[in-house]
């Protein structure tokens, strides 16, 4: 937390109406919704479909360079498709108003080894509801790393930069162990626990299906080509996986965003529901294409005040948004890629250090940074 | 057997390959009507009938088993990018040489997908179908002399019957508010004029409402008559009632189009648990819509309590039948029609 609490200038009267105004903009959005959103989505899976179909098929070549290439890059971008514009947004609910079961959020899975039903739950559930609470919200620091300088330092995080660079290259598995809360779920006790298990099993059937895809049965498929197809598959997969990490930093790490104390939540209104997802995210500027491969997580502030508006209404919404940040004297964090990732990696970095004791510091909110 | 293992063994490697997609995720987007897809069909025209009706031809998929006259199928259309389900009489014979079918539609006022098939819908457009259903149909034997009693759109489903089988005493009597409002008027009239029709139009703007007891004028033999009824609930009543009164309520079949909605109850507060999702329902608002609203995924169909497309468990509390005011309560097995089923106090829905 910083030292001063950028919202401090607002009165309650002030926060509730933010809230309505807010209110007014998704109505809005919802009340437009129709077919041209709908034809959006069912594009954008053609062609991601498209898109696979070929770079593998261009694959089964991936002897000569010039296909590996080719296929290996199609591929990664299909990848990163598949797990941002489409999944991460359908299985927000963001098209289920279209009420077409096959892109609806009970029935979506995607190509990522967290099974959807459960990434929905530590996804849709916690970290939406309880964004950059501190020892509510697990995707401050994923559990392994210290965010923020009021956490107790201890000597673990020296390693972090180290801890999340291989989160990042491995990140898909990294989101379903962080799913299953394994740290918590592995100790003696829980190990047991029939739903754990079960969930694990889950788990453990979708990487064994991924893998066999990915790793065996389309290199098999390209004959001479196997191992250029298994560098191919593997190197997609990395390229994904470092690429969404890059992005989901941006979203909550870089510096400006705030974190809060469970005690802050207690009786939240709406509008301070508001208030709290506007100060805890973060965007990224850039182009269409930077928009559209980022899954429009670029438009994090907004994702986080609207999760379940269509993804491609975040653009014209931002816009509104914005102006109610400059109307209320609020710091609208964003920038462009670069200067995000290196601001979130930076604070990886520094907070991998002690740093002084913050000075105010009340007994249960020693409790809570343990807990964190 | 021996030749479905390897076929089967085959798409098995096939879903391998395409994890965590299906194969048909793939082969729909080449060949969304071959066999095997989930069954869909493509508008291939849309021919105007009166000024608030038309028929739309559909080339069914691959998958289509062939209806018989009288049956109605759900056929569901994305309308404003929300896909909404619906039923409707097919009225093509069943023996069409192109394999086509048609279903004839009048928009009625509000009505999102009639008056898109009526005025919108493209020829080229895909939507969903389901295998025809209804037993609203003719016997397998021939009865002797055979009465049409219609209004409206009431008149589909028996125009699949007319198209269909020829009898050889039939009489019809047909309620529009005007001659013009008359769906398929002038192949009515072709019928007449080969002899293969007697035909009473009431046109109810300047004759007023069909009164029943005029029958024994208009078809003196009524009686004697097989009689498929199709129209809005008043005159079914009505029918049903002089049917019976006459002690001949076993020749006469009926076809239901809309519930009339009585609006009573509390309401309540509805789980849905399948989704954990949780609103307040008032008591008259059906809780397919109440569903709906809060972004469940609910099946449909008619929307009028016909087709049994939207039956879904109820695991708790109660539900009022929108149309008789019964009351469903939770019991394990027991189903409800979420399209004309309100709460009646807190429910759970499995959805
Ligand atoms: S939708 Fe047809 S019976 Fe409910």
């Amino acid at each position: 937390m910083t030292a001063t609490d950028p919202t401090a200038h607002l009165t309650a009267e002030q926060i509730e109406e933010l809230g309505r105004e807010l209110d007014a903009i998704r109505d809005e959005v919802i009340a437009s919704r129709g077919e041209k959103d709908a034809a959006y989505i069912r594009k954008v899976i053609s062609a991601q479909r498209k898109l696979e179909l070929v770079s593998r098929g261009v694959l089964l070549f991936s002897i000569f360079p010039p296909a590996w290439l080719i296929g290996t890059a199609g591929l990664s971008v299909a990848k990163i498709m598949d797990n941002m514009e489409i999944g991460h947004n359908i299985l927000h609910g963001q098209w289920d108003w279209m009420r077409d079961p096959k892109i609806h959020s009970t029935t979506w899975e995607w190509d990522h080894v967290s099974p959807s039903e459960q990434w929905k739950h530590s996804h849709n559930e916690l970290h939406h509801t309880y964004t950059n609470v501190i020892g509510k919200d697990n995707d401050l620091g994923y559990g392994i790393m210290r965010v923020d300088e009021d956490q107790r330092w201890h000597p673990f995080h020296l390693g972090q930069p180290l801890w999340n660079f291989i989160n990042a290259c491995f990140f898909e598995y990294g989101i379903a162990a962080y799913d299953l809360e394994l740290g918590k779920n592995l100790q003696k006790r829980r190990r047991k626990n029939p739903e754990f298990r079960a969930r694990a099993r889950a788990v453990g059937r979708k990487i064994r299906k991924q893998v066999l895809k990915d790793y065996v049965i389309h290199p098999l498929l390209s004959g001479p080509s196997f191992l250029p197809t298994l560098a191919a598959t593997f190197t997609a997969n990395l390229v994904r996986n470092l690429w969404t990490h890059s992005v989901i930093m941006c979203g909550h790490f870089p510096e400006g965003v705030q974190v809060f104390e469970r005690r802050s939540i207690k009786g939240e209104t709406r509008g301070q529901w508001y208030l709290r997802q506007m100060m805890g995210s973060a965007n990224i500027s850039g182009s269409k294409a930077m928009h559209f491969m980022t899954g429009n997580l670029s438009h994090q502030i907004e994702h986080h005040l609207f999760p379940d508006l269509p993804s491609n209404r975040y653009a014209e919404v931002a816009v509104k948004v914005r102006a109610l940040f400059e109307k209320y004297e609020l710091e609208y964090v964003t920038g462009p890629l670069p200067k995000q990732v290196f601001s979130a990696w930076h604070k990886v970095f520094r907070l991998s250090l002690p740093n002084k004791k913050p000075k105010v510091k009340t007994p249960d909110r020693e409790q809570e940074l343990l807990a964190a | 057997m021996t030749s479905t293992a390897p076929r089967s063994r085959a798409w098995k490697l096939l879903e391998m390959v395409t994890t965590p997609l299906l194969p048909s995720d793939y082969l729909d987007l080449v060949s969304p009507l071959r066999a095997g897809a989930d069954l869909r069909g493509r508008i291939e025209a849309v021919h105007p009938e009166t000024g608030d009706a038309a028929t739309v031809v559909i080339r069914p998929g691959r998958g289509w088993r062939g209806h018989t006259a009288g049956q109605y199928v759900r056929i569901g259309v994305d309308v404003d990018g929300v896909r909404l389900w619906r039923a409707y009489s097919l009225t093509s014979p069943t023996d069409r040489r192109d394999g086509r079918v048609t279903i004839t539609v009048k928009a009625i006022p509000d009505g999102k997908v009639s008056n898109h098939l009526v005025r919108r819908a493209k020829p080229g457009t895909l939507i969903q179908l389901d295998q025809p259903t209804g037993d609203f149909v003719l016997p397998q034997a021939k009865p002797a002399k055979v009465l049409y009693l219609t209004a409206g759109s009431g008149i589909t489903p028996v125009m699949g019957m007319l198209r269909d089988t020829e009898f050889d005493d039939v009489v019809m009597v047909h309620c529009a508010p005007q001659p013009q409002d008359v769906i398929f008027r002038s192949e009515l009239h072709d019928l007449v004029a080969d002899k293969k029709l007697r035909l009473t139009e009431v046109h109810t703007d300047t004759d007023g409402m069909l009164d029943i007891a005029r029958l024994d004028e208009l078809v003196p033999d009524w009686a004697e008559r097989e009689t498929w009824a199709c129209g809005p609930a008043g005159l079914l009543d009505a029918a049903e009632e002089h049917w019976t009164e006459h002690g001949v309520q076993e020749r006469l079949h009926t076809e239901r189009f809309r519930p009339g909605i009585v609006v009573t109850g509390d309401g309540g507060e509805v789980t849905f648990s399948t989704t954990g999702r949780t609103v307040d329902a008032d008591g008259a608002t059906p809780l397919l819509d109440i569903g709906e609203e809060a972004g469940v995924l609910m099946p449909s169909g008619c929307r009028m309590g016909i087709c049994f497309g939207c039956v879904t468990p109820l695991k708790a509390g109660a539900v009022r039948d929108l149309r008789t005011g019964e009351i469903t309560e939770a019991e394990p097995g027991v189903l409800i029609q979420t399209c004309v089923s309100a709460a009646a106090g807190p429910c759970d829905i499995e959805r």
